[in-house]
């Protein structure tokens, strides 16, 4: 069992929720990115999107597009992102990273040396936005070669007929996006994602997390109580949007400025 | 009747040999190993319902009956195959023929593919169209058809093309279309592009999005294709009827490349008509300012399809130059990038000095003003010219008029106007 498996697993059997914070790597600078996600884990998170930036994040709202821009000004490549991961590491063995991007800095690397760096440095699993199911094999079998889970979306437009394949490629957990929209977007219908959700259920084993409009105690509550955990993301790079690239921080400091994701963590334990 | 009526009136479209290596492209969008489709979750199910109507009305003669009357009774196709005869002595060598886009309503071949989209948005049933623009000629081309459907209408736009476009900016407003300022990432095209497929995302139910040249997520590549292969079909048989044969040459220029697949695509089984795709070569491709993605980009993924790109070592996407706005793009549609691996179009380059002398030679000359985009494949048809007899026959595609950029060039001259 995958270490994301593994952790989401150990969730389920307490009765949890599982909560999924999302921050760019490098935003606003090199350095913060590790200390960050200690301060992540202590809010309270059990695993850790990493986002690779890219100069053009075309389903991200603006304040991750912003995030990402923070990060490639700061002069973030694949390989900071390795070493960052490798030293978050070196403190923390239990929880999984998943590196989430766009194809193409992944593709000028190559499929292959990509995976085996992503696996040597630590990290657990992998979202591609811009990566279909229909295109991914090559992917697929990079990423499975060296273990790391492969996670995939499903949109509240997602036909019937592309979920098998989507099942068929996902491990980990299965990320449903709760809005017609970008990331950091707002969530309207709640009865809608728990249809949809339900309905999912009778289809796939696969944890599924709600990601996409999430952006403090209440909405998580609401998402986290029809699914199996939440994603937070712009919340939080809205947050590190106001650090100085060029400072130091305590880790008090640090775990206070992403201190949304302990108000989450709290509110989903109360479910 | 004439050959050309023949064409137009029968739309003897791709379908005729359907096994041909040109037939492409397969039914995932792929030429070769691009194209394809590469967008988030929430668009996949808009693309593919886009697909599947599209597939259905290709095959509906009805439909191109249709376009084929709108492009005579509102753009005013065909548009002529002109002799530029003091072109033609001054550069020195081969027959210059102008295929003049520039005559369409609007002023360029972007109504051609607006026209197509627009009556797939109609038959959707969708009350608003979103476009993404760089010179301005594909959101006023956008803003004219929502104006005649009476749709609403959304242009992206970067925050630095609205500075050097304002004619067009304008126009679109007066058209009655919102023009929406994109302030991120470079501020040119392809940001435009990131912004109105965040928007398609949104508002998916009710959008219907045009992209504007041939690339984006299948099946845009092969449907502004066809669009705009009424240019190709147009020339091959005005060459037939006017000249008794077909051109020796094809001369486009390149940005995302829509009126040079137009114009190729109908010529690409004629192996004796070479194909030249004119990127623009802004300061020149040695500087790296340029805008020229199959001249000095590799392949990559971006704005839904795998294609040449202009990007850095760590996969980001670079910043553009050129003096025209419309070619100011690091992709190209996947079928060029095709047509480049495989050997039939040759991909070259004019700076922007080059298509700024063509474009003032075409003027003093021709009494034609090119838009800046078209200048640069006169520039190198100039150049192709002086390398061959006067017995041989180029045809330069006219994609656009340059009233839109007697600002930027007066502004090169020091001129306030």
């Amino acid at each position: 069992m995958s270490r994301i498996s593994e952790t989401i697993a150990s969730k389920q059997a307490q009765g949890k929720k599982v909560l999924i914070p999302y921050i760019v790597a490098g935003d606003p600078g090199l350095e913060l990115t590790v200390p960050l996600m200690h301060a992540l884990v202590a809010n309270g998170a059990d695993i850790i999107e990493l986002g690779m930036p890219f100069s053009d994040p075309s389903s991200d709202g603006p304040v991750i597009q912003l995030g990402a821009e923070r990060a490639l000004r700061a002069g973030t490549t694949l390989k900071h992102i390795f070493a960052m991961v490798r030293e978050f590491r070196q403190q923390d063995k239990d929880t999984p990273i998943l590196l989430m991007g766009y194809l193409n800095p992944i593709e000028t690397m190559g499929y292959e040396a990509f995976a085996s760096e992503v696996s040597a440095a630590g990290a657990d699993g992998l979202l591609i936005v811009d990566l279909p199911t229909a295109e991914c094999e090559e992917f697929y079998a990079a990423a499975h070669a060296k273990g790391l889970d492969t996670v995939f979306l499903v949109a509240p437009t997602t036909n019937e007929a592309r979920l098998d394949s989507i099942f068929k490629h996902t491990s980990g957990y299965l990320y449903y996006v709760s809005l017609k929209g970008v990331t950091g977007a707002v969530i309207s219908d709640k009865g809608e994602i728990r249809a949809k959700i339900d309905h999912l259920r009778t289809l796939t084993e696969l944890p599924i997390i709600v990601g996409f409009g999430i952006k403090d105690a209440e909405s998580a509550r609401n998402m986290a109580a029809i699914s199996d955990g939440v994603i937070v993301g712009s919340a939080i790079v809205d947050k590190i949007g106001h650090l100085q690239a060029d400072m130091s921080y305590s880790s008090a400091q640090l775990v206070a400025t992403v201190g949304v994701i302990g108000e989450i963590r709290s509110a989903i334990d109360a479910l | 009747m004439s050959e050309l009526n023949r064409v137009n009136e029968l739309g003897s479209r791709e379908a005729e040999q359907p096994n041909d290596q040109f037939s492409g492209p397969d039914k995932q969008g792929h030429f070769g190993r691009y194209g394809g489709v590469f967008v988030g979750e929430t668009l996949i199910a808009a693309v593919e319902e886009l697909d599947q109507v599209y597939t259905r009305m290709a095959e509906d003669p009805k439909f191109w009956a249709e376009f084929d009357h709108d492009l005579k009774h509102y753009v005013g196709r065909p548009s002529p195959l002109y002799f530029a005869e003091r072109l033609t002595k001054h550069y020195g060598g081969a027959k210059i023929m102008l295929k003049r886009e520039d005559l369409n309503h609007t002023g360029a071949h972007k109504i051609n593919n607006t026209i197509g989209q627009a009556l797939l948005a109609k038959f959707m049933g969708k009350p608003r169209i979103i476009a993404e623009t760089g010179a301005g000629q594909h959101g006023v081309a956008s803003a004219t058809i929502a104006a005649r459907l009476g749709l609403q209408c959304d242009v992206y736009m970067g925050a630095e093309d609205i500075q050097r476009q304002s004619a067009n900016v304008f126009r679109m407003k007066l058209l009655g279309a919102n023009v929406i300022s994109v302030e991120s990432g470079s501020r040119t095209l392809k940001d435009a592009l990131n912004e109105a497929l965040r928007d398609w995302a949104t508002n998916v139910d009710n959008t219907y999005y045009i992209i504007g040249t041939v690339a984006g997520p299948s099946p845009y590549p092969r449907m502004v294709r066809d669009f705009q292969s009424v240019i190709g079909r147009e020339a091959r048989a005005q060459s037939l009827e006017q000249l008794g044969r077909l051109p020796d040459a094809l001369v486009a220029c390149v940005g995302g490349g829509s009126n040079a697949i137009g114009l190729f695509h109908p010529f690409l089984r004629d192996s004796d008509v070479a194909m030249y795709g004119v990127e623009a070569g802004g300061d020149g491709v040695e500087t790296g300012r340029h805008a020229a993605p199959l001249s000095a980009g590799r392949p990559g993924v971006l704005h839904g399809n795998r294609t040449y790109l202009m990007s850095d070592d760590a996969g980001q996407i670079l910043e553009t130059h050129s003096v025209s706005a419309g070619l100011d793009y690091p992709g190209v549609g996947p079928e060029h990038s095709w047509l480049k691996d495989i050997g039939r179009v040759h991909y070259v380059d004019a700076t922007d000095t080059e298509a700024l002398t063509a474009f003032r030679d075409c003027t003093r000359m021709e009494g034609i003003i090119p838009a800046l985009e078209s200048s640069h494949a006169i520039a190198y048809a100039g150049k192709l010219a002086a390398t061959m007899s006067p017995e041989q026959i180029i045809i330069v595609n006219l994609s656009g008029r340059g009233d839109k950029d007697i600002h930027t060039v007066a502004e090169i001259d020091g001129i306030k106007i």
